[in-house]
């Protein structure tokens, strides 16, 4: 098993290699100016190079490569220009904020979608089998902009049940000492229950709307491999030798269809971190998302390349992961050679 | 920490807060009418208007937490709204000031009792180590002091420490009010050098994200891309105290949210809404009030490209200044929300004041026969570009254009400029047709016409527009002292603006606010950022 991530890690090295050069090159050829952009109401030509000056931009481009290289190998990813931090700080500030989201949304999807995706394929046509087909196509035909601000509206500005949306926490609190970055973990281990119940308030309807989003997929693919892997042989052996229903079920059955259930899982979850941008700028969450596409929107440089870096990094570990409980699933799964 | 510790120590702390939070009602009651909760667009990316690339917001933070020598005068305009008052000065930082009888010297008398938020004394060597700083940083605050003469370090003197004078190469009368806008703010030297390092002389680097000043207002805490938190500094002498204690100012990006969050009370004051949903609110007899001033100085325009065919020619652009659709811009595009500039019964000013009405207004068999005379009765193609990041007025405007102009045989294409690549686009000056606002902070007329139309050619003459005997008029205007001569040389510059037409003003924009009724004492500002020091929660 060690051997396994090892090996992975070092077979990633070269991607990521990949991964800095693509990006510093692509933001480069980005159109737009950032001097022209940042020297700004004071635009004259002159006061325009001093700014390049200032920001290194004025040196060949092999300079600025070799510089950024220099400073990535000792973990400075550089100065975002607009919002004046050092790009690594605010990534370690706002990466825990989107994954607390994410993570969060995965659960709550998985806690509906998979009885949901089991259910109807244990009774096909049958209502519940229509529900789930109904919930689903819902899921992926609304937007989550829509879905956002259509929540937003009822439970907030309506009903008056959810707190305003102003991000990760209400106005009258201050966020908890930094552990985990994870506000939820934070406010527990400070031991402050009324943070934490304020954080989890302000979660509820970003959650709810990033759930809704990844649940059609995840149920789909429960139904469609549940549906496949109860009409095998194996099953109809199973429940000839009189084994219980719910141990045909779950011990059998489910297990051997969790396998593309949980590919689906990594994928969903990098289309979660990446749709996750329009839910944070709904809901005034401080993410990492909404930082990289408004840092682009300005020809920010560093923010962008270091959004790329990292979450490459992320996906590097998380396929990694996947592919590590593939082998605790199901044995015969080798990716060792 | 095992399991059962812990939550031993959630059930103490969680009785601990339920048993606290009873006698803190009261109390949090009064904090709320003390702390003012703000919600914007954009918080700032600075806390040093100095810094290269601070946004507007971080203008905020210099009016709030920082002083300057002089700060302006407030007057009641027509509608009841307070505004600053530009001719006026009044003591800040400068107990008093005095310019010397050739106009070529003032000295300052700063308060003996300033002193900045960590307590240090305000003396003369702070005001010149920061007026040095905007002159040394480059950029955007250097070009400010040059604005009003104010160009070398060795024009400020330390006469004493209390005592300050400015020296100038000549009367400017720039010079006085240019020293009251927020870049010339006042820094805790001391403290900036303490952080400062052979590199960063200025302490660029952590005046970014600290502040040094002695303003009203000291930064409790700044969370980039979420909130900026103030408390009041309760030694400063600069002023009347504030009477809020503390501001909130986050940032929610959605306007919906923003606007939903007003009407429900979780907000006192939001700035920047969509024209439309300013319209609405003031339509409804809510608890929400909108207070709409027309920001001095500045004008919506339609730029023409002077230095290339076929805006080259006169006739061509009064042909377009006759063509465009006035009243459903307006109605459309502006949402009504903002001043006429068009319509006057003609191009003759009748005060010398800026901006004012042309004398242009829609009328196509004019327009088709300028173009006949032109030469171009076939009309012709070509493009307008708007700058993106205004899209939700420069969209429905550009089209309404286009239809427009389809109407004498101009064939329009519509070319939507990526806000980041907006300002490259305009200092390549290659672009026909543009859609554009530009605003002075000084609020004279020849201020405006030095950055839009004077043969220099700054980046704001978007239209490489030359007259040399406009620029005549602006340079004199800017040094004369005799008011009548004054007065003609401004309406004469205004008149060509208008009769030669290389830019077609539209509309001065409207600054809209929208707040709580209870919110008192909200006052204009030409930089548009919230000024604390005079609000208050009824």
């Amino acid at each position: 098993m060690l051997r396994l991530i090892g090996r992975r890690l070092l077979a990633a090295i070269p991607n990521v290699i990949g991964i800095v050069i693509v990006t510093f090159i692509l933001t480069r050829a980005l159109p737009g100016d950032p001097a022209a952009f940042y020297a700004g109401p004071a635009a004259t030509l002159e006061a325009v190079e001093q700014v390049r000056a200032k920001l290194g931009l004025d040196r060949p481009i092999w300079e600025q490569f070799i510089d950024y290289v220099g400073d990535l190998a000792v973990g400075d990813l550089g100065l975002s220009v607009s919002t004046g931090q050092q790009v690594r700080d605010e990534i370690l500030r706002r990466l825990p904020a989107s994954l607390e989201l994410t993570l969060l949304g995965l659960l709550v999807a998985c806690a509906v979608a998979l009885p949901l995706g089991i259910l109807a394929s244990t009774r096909p046509g049958s209502w519940i089998d229509h529900a789930c087909r109904l919930i689903t196509t819902l899921g992926v035909s609304l937007p989550i902009f829509f879905t956002g601000l259509l929540l937003a509206y009822v439970f907030y500005y309506l009903l008056g049940v959810s707190p305003p949306p102003v991000g990760r926490l209400d106005s009258m609190f201050s966020p908890p000492p930094h552990y985990t970055g994870f506000y939820l973990f934070d406010s527990l281990i400070a031991g402050d229950i009324a943070l934490f119940i304020a954080a989890a308030k302000q979660m509820i309807l970003p959650v709810i709307t990033l759930a809704v989003f990844v649940l059609a997929p995840l149920a789909r693919m429960t139904r469609a491999a549940m549906l496949g892997v109860l009409s095998s042989d194996f099953v109809r052996t199973a429940r000839a030798s009189g084994l219980s229903s719910s141990t045909v079920l779950y011990r059998y059955a489910f297990r051997n269809a969790m396998l593309p259930v949980v590919t689906t899982l990594g994928m969903v979850f990098s289309f979660m971190l990446g749709s996750s941008v329009v839910v944070e700028k709904v809901f005034a969450w401080p993410g990492i998302g909404s930082f990289a596409v408004d840092a682009l929107m300005q020809s920010d440089y560093a923010p962008v390349q270091g959004f790329v870096l990292v979450m490459a990094l992320l996906f590097v570990t998380l396929n990694l992961m996947i592919d590590i409980l593939y082998t605790l699933i199901d044995p015969r799964v080798s990716i060792d050679e | 920490m095992n399991r059962r510790r812990f939550i031993k120590s959630v059930a103490a702390t969680g009785g601990a807060s339920t048993v606290a939070a009873a006698p803190s009602v009261a109390l949090a009651q009064d904090a709320r009418r003390e702390t003012l909760v703000v919600a914007n667009e954009l918080g700032p990316n600075s806390l040093d208007i100095h810094g290269v690339g601070a946004n507007r917001p971080a203008y905020g933070v210099a009016v709030n937490a920082y002083d300057r020598l002089m700060t302006f005068g407030r007057k009641k305009l027509p509608d009841g709204t307070l505004s600053y008052d530009y001719s006026k000065l009044e003591p800040e930082l400068a107990e008093s000031w005095q310019v010397a009888k050739d106009g070529q010297s003032v000295t300052f008398r700063l308060r003996r009792n300033a002193t900045f938020h960590d307590g240090a004394k305000v003396t003369a060597k702070d005001v010149k180590w920061s007026y040095d700083r905007a002159l040394g940083m480059g950029g955007f605050p250097q070009f400010q002091m040059r604005a009003g003469s104010l160009n070398e370090p060795k024009q400020f003197i330390v006469v004493d420490d209390f005592t300050f004078r400015v020296e100038l190469d000549r009367r400017d009368k720039m010079a006085m009010p240019n020293m009251a806008v927020p870049v010339p703010s006042i820094y805790n030297s001391a403290l900036a050098m303490k952080n400062a390092t052979d590199k960063d002389p200025w302490a660029a680097t952590w005046l970014r994200n600290n502040t040094a000043g002695g303003g009203a207002f000291r930064v409790e805490a700044w969370r980039p891309g979420q909130e900026l938190i103030y408390t009041r500094f309760d030694d400063w002498k600069s002023g009347t105290l504030p009477r809020l204690r503390r501001i909130v100012q986050r940032e929610v990006p959605s306007a919906g949210n923003r606007r939903a969050m007003l009407t429900r009370g979780d907000i006192d004051m939001t700035y920047e809404l969509p024209p439309k949903d300013f319209l609405e609110m003031a339509k409804e007899s809510g608890p929400v009030r909108v207070v709409s001033t027309p920001v001095e100085n500045a004008v919506f325009y339609i730029g023409m490209n002077t230095s290339r065919p076929p805006f080259n020619n006169p006739l061509v652009r009064q042909a377009i200044a006759h063509a465009l659709p006035y009243d459903r811009m307006n109605d459309i595009g502006f949402w009504g929300r903002g001043t006429k500039m068009w319509g006057a019964k003609s191009n003759t000013p009748a005060k010398a004041e800026w901006p004012v009405p042309h004398g242009y207004s829609t009328n196509v068999p004019r327009a088709l026969e300028l173009l006949k005379q032109a030469g171009l009765p076939d009309g012709f193609e070509t493009t307008l570009s708007f700058d993106l990041g205004g899209a939700t007025i420069g969209e429905p405007v550009s089209i309404l254009i286009q239809e427009a102009l389809a109407r004498i045989n101009i064939r329009l294409s519509i070319n939507k400029v990526p806000g980041a690549n907006w300002r490259a686009a305009l200092l390549k000056k290659d672009m026909p047709l543009i859609f554009n606002r530009f605003g002075g902070w000084l609020n004279f007329p020849e201020y405006f016409f030095y950055w839009c139309y004077h043969g220099q050619n700054a980046v704001f003459n978007t239209m490489s527009y030359q007259n040399p005997a406009m620029d005549k008029l602006i340079d004199a205007a800017r040094f004369e002292t005799d008011p009548k001569r004054y007065d003609a040389q401004v309406k004469n510059f205004i008149e060509i603006a208008f009769n030669d037409v290389p830019r077609i003003p539209l509309i001065q924009p409207a600054f809209d606010v929208a707040m709580q009724k209870y919110v008192q004492g909200y006052m204009y500002w030409f930089h548009v950022q919230a000024d604390y020091r005079t609000l208050s929660k009824a």
